[in-house]
């Protein structure tokens, strides 16, 4: 049997779905196809939990390769084209065109959709570093150069904390991506907040839109927690959200904005 | 069912214990070439749902900018929303949608056009704000009228900033419009999900739409290069 | 006497013959002969006014069904309208008695145990009997059930060549004990359905050690990513040879023929002359035939409706 996208022919639903929705994180009951309970909040966490674990570790890991590498490349300023270009590339590859190019050519399992997710999560977090770096004030670095600092303290003491903004919008364009493709997991036999959705033949509509419903607020949440992040990581002075002085000097051909989400 | 052993079915059973390309799930040029003609209609309707919501998008989002450009303090709360909005998952959209305006592909279009506000309100209003105080003064010291300055002065100005906008918006939406199928409305995307596992079909599917999200790009391109004659070509 | 006891027994085995060849002859608009191409279904312009919307489920075989018992309606003069993903069975038998669909097909087993809750042990084995049961129980939903189809499309576990001959098993009970080990696939929802994994498990008291969920069984088998997949009897892809199944000795799968359901209200709109086409366009389908037509779509990669027209044409039901 080849499972179809959920086009079944939907009676007018109404308000009254939501209510369900709701109902359905809440209170277990037996699936649609008899046999199992499906729904309530144990299961949802245990979704969340897996969905949140799937996502957490893909951005870290994407950070791990893209921050250095983009913190370097910003710093002796090569790589302009290939750091910038990499996100509008990663822009034009659709999401599901990339779960379902490695399920079709690598295979499935936790371990390819975390590496999916990798791959998806590098583009702006590069970007968004080497733009970051790149914007800092070119009379920061001489000062800090006068003072005698080396190579690695200017990166780790001066670049670093005046991009960390760019960089944090970076991680949050990331981790909204991230989040999102992971709802595709169950197609590849990773339990997810997708789980209800891809499988609603056993969840029913009231799943489908309660893992919808779930899905959204986790989103928006992982936004706001890094936005808060950003604040209390950002060096005090910065906050007042000014723009870097040094962008426009250093990247005369970069369209900064589309850097950064906020 | 004894009777049914009499009549001989003329069906022909076909031999399949060599392998083809198709069925070792090789990439297989042959097959692709005698089917692209399967991708025809959900390549149109991509493109249908990306014309349509970007431009409606573009309009909304417009005309938001003009209005914030009037009342700055409008700015942050419109600019909040609409980050807010991009934030939340594609599929959940679409899926959310569904209970409220039925599974067609409108529901689609509302979602697409949501998620094309952040990046298309946010360069209007910086495009809009990037006109110098001074180069305003001397309109107005010309004799321009407010009204004037915004469409002689500020408006041409702004334009590199918001076709570098409409660039972004364009691709991100072929890119979400894949998943458009969760509300019924079909495009590329259900191509690739209803035979996930087929090579062929993911990578001719797949590739379409990035080839559709690369020629919008670059003719967004063009016509940003063409627009603003006076500002460096190299201004992407 | 001896030459009347001849002609007595060849008159026996003429007249059995002859019976024989007229059972399997008759059903509506033209004489078949046993053994050889079907007549053409022919046109009642008078069927151009009956209008009917036929659905299907939302997998291949179901598209594959969909599309010749729609073809042939069409053939007959009928005002055919197709809406053939209605979804899974639980939406499509919603959607038939709401109205929303008038006809669909649909397994003798699934009615039974997903929308009359018969446990599965109480299933009768003999095909007959259970489509009886069937349709006794359908008409309290004003549906009527139109005789089987011969082939049976019923669950089974299966592996390809190298596993089967590693676990040395050919039946689901001798898998059993090596359950333990075994990795086992089936698409998504299948690990939660208690017509699939979770009955299977029960039935047989195994443990297995994963689910593997994927769009394709077969591809997850290719690759060894399990070692067992929940396979289907007319599955395109055992077309290849690639695979071996295990018999289910505990008989633990109902029947599952295909019995074209239609509503009261449309059955008696459309005539006795629908149902005498139903019956005549699904009497060559076999096992063999039908997997012939699913491996036409999932291995040779042909749309269902070409698929259909193929089977119609090369059976002599069109031209």
């Amino acid at each position: 049997m080849s499972v179809s996208a959920p086009t079944a022919l939907v009676a007018q639903a109404d308000r009254l779905s939501f209510v369900e929705a709701i109902e359905f994180l809440l209170v277990p009951r037996e699936s649609v196809t008899g046999g199992v309970q499906v729904g309530g909040v144990g299961e949802m966490l245990q979704l969340t939990a897996n969905h949140m674990l799937l996502s957490a570790l893909a951005v870290a890991i994407a950070c791990a390769i893209a921050l250095p590498l983009g913190l370097w490349l910003g710093h002796v300023g090569r790589g302009e084209f290939f750091a910038v270009s990499v996100s509008n590339v990663g822009r034009a590859v659709p999401t599901l065109a990339l779960i379902a190019f490695f399920i079709a050519f690598v295979g499935i399992g936790f371990a390819n959709v975390l590496a999916a997710l990798t791959v998806l999560a590098i583009p702006p977090l590069l970007t968004n570093t080497y733009v970051g770096v790149r914007g800092v004030d070119p009379d920061a670095v001489d000062a800090a150069l006068g003072m005698g600092m080396g190579e690695a303290q200017i990166v780790r003491r001066v670049e670093l904390p005046l991009a960390i903004r760019s960089i944090f919008g970076g991680v949050q364009l990331a981790a909204i991506s991230v989040v999102a493709t992971a709802i595709l997991g169950p197609l590849a036999s990773v339990a997810t907040l997708g789980t209800p959705i891809v499988s609603v033949n056993v969840y029913g509509q009231a799943g489908l839109l309660g893992a919808a419903i779930l899905v959204a607020v986790l989103a928006v949440l992982v936004y706001l927690a890094l936005t808060a992040l950003q604040r209390a990581v950002t060096p005090r002075g910065l906050r007042a959200g000014r723009e870097p002085p040094g962008l426009e000097r250093r990247i005369p051909f970069l369209d900064r904005r589309s850097a950064q989400p906020t | 069912m004894s009777a049914v052993e009499l009549v001989v079915a003329q069906l022909e059973i076909r031999s399949r214990r060599g392998g083809t390309c198709v069925s070792e799930n090789g990439f297989c040029p042959g097959w692709i070439v005698d089917n692209l003609w399967r991708y025809v209609d959900p390549l149109v309707q991509h493109v249908i749902l990306t014309v349509v919501s970007v431009a409606a998008g573009f309009a909304i989002a417009f005309g938001l900018a003009l209005l914030a450009h009037r009342r700055q303090w409008l700015t942050p709360p419109i600019s909040a929303f609409t980050s807010v909005l991009y934030t939340i998952p594609s599929v959940a959209a679409f899926l959310l949608l569904l209970p409220v305006t039925g599974r067609t592909t409108l529901t689609a279009i509302i979602a697409l056009v949501a998620y094309t506000q952040v990046f298309l309100f946010r360069n209007a209003i910086n495009g809009l704000g990037n006109v110098p105080e001074d180069t305003k003064d001397a309109a107005r010291g010309m004799g321009l009228t407010d009204r004037e300055v915004l469409w002689r002065v500020e408006l041409p100005l702004a334009v590199p900033e918001v076709l570098a906008g409409l660039r972004v918006a364009t691709v991100t939406t072929v890119n979400l419009a894949t998943l458009a199928f969760f509300a019924g409305a079909g495009g590329l995307g259900a191509q690739i999900y209803q035979d996930i596992t087929f090579r062929s079909n993911v990578v001719v599917a797949g590739g379409l739409a990035v080839l559709l999200a690369a020629a919008c790009d670059l003719l967004i391109l063009g016509g940003q290069r063409l627009a603003t004659p006076w500002r460096r070509a190299a201004v992407a | 006497m001896r030459r009347s006891a001849v002609s007595y027994l060849t008159a026996l085995v003429v007249s059995v013959l002859s019976l024989a060849l007229a059972g399997c002859g008759g059903g509506g608009g033209g004489q078949e002969q046993a053994g050889g191409r079907q007549e053409p279904i022919a046109r009642n312009p008078q069927n151009a006014s009956k209008k009917v919307t036929v659905g299907a489920k939302n997998f291949t075989e179901q598209y594959v069904l969909g599309e010749i018992y729609s073809q042939a309606l069409e053939a007959a003069g009928y005002d055919v309208d197709k809406q053939l993903n209605v979804g899974s069975e639980v939406l499509a038998f919603k959607a038939l008695r709401e109205g929303e669909i008038d006809a669909y097909p649909e397994y003798t087993g699934t009615v039974l145990t997903n929308f009359y809750r018969v446990p599965a042990r109480e299933v009768p084995r003999d095909a007959q009997e259970a489509y009886a049961e069937a349709r006794k129980r359908l008409r309290t939903d004003r549906v009527t059930a139109m005789p089987i189809t011969p082939f049976d499309n019923s669950y089974v576990l299966g592996a390809t060549r190298k596993t089967a001959e590693r676990l040395r098993a050919t039946t689901t009970s001798q898998l059993a004990p090596k359950a333990r080990d075994l990795r086992i696939t089936g698409y998504p929802e299948c690990r939660q359905r208690l017509d699939c994994f979770v009955g299977i498990e029960r039935a047989y008291d195994m443990d297995f050690k994963e689910f593997v969920a994927s769009e394709n069984t077969y591809e997850v088998l290719d690759q060894d990513e399990a070692d067992i997949g929940f396979l289907f009897t007319t599955d395109g892809q055992l077309a290849t040879g690639k695979y071996r199944t295990f018999r289910d000795d505990k008989d633990f799968f109902p029947p599952y023929n295909v019995s074209f359901l239609v509503r009261d209200q449309a059955a008696r709109s459309l005539g006795p002359e629908a149902q005498r086409v139903i019956e005549r366009v699904q009497r060559p389908l076999t096992d063999r035939a039908m997997v012939e037509l699913n491996s036409r779509v999932v291995v040779d990669k042909q749309r269902p409706e070409d698929v259909a027209r193929q089977y119609l044409r090369e059976e002599g039901f069109v031209r």
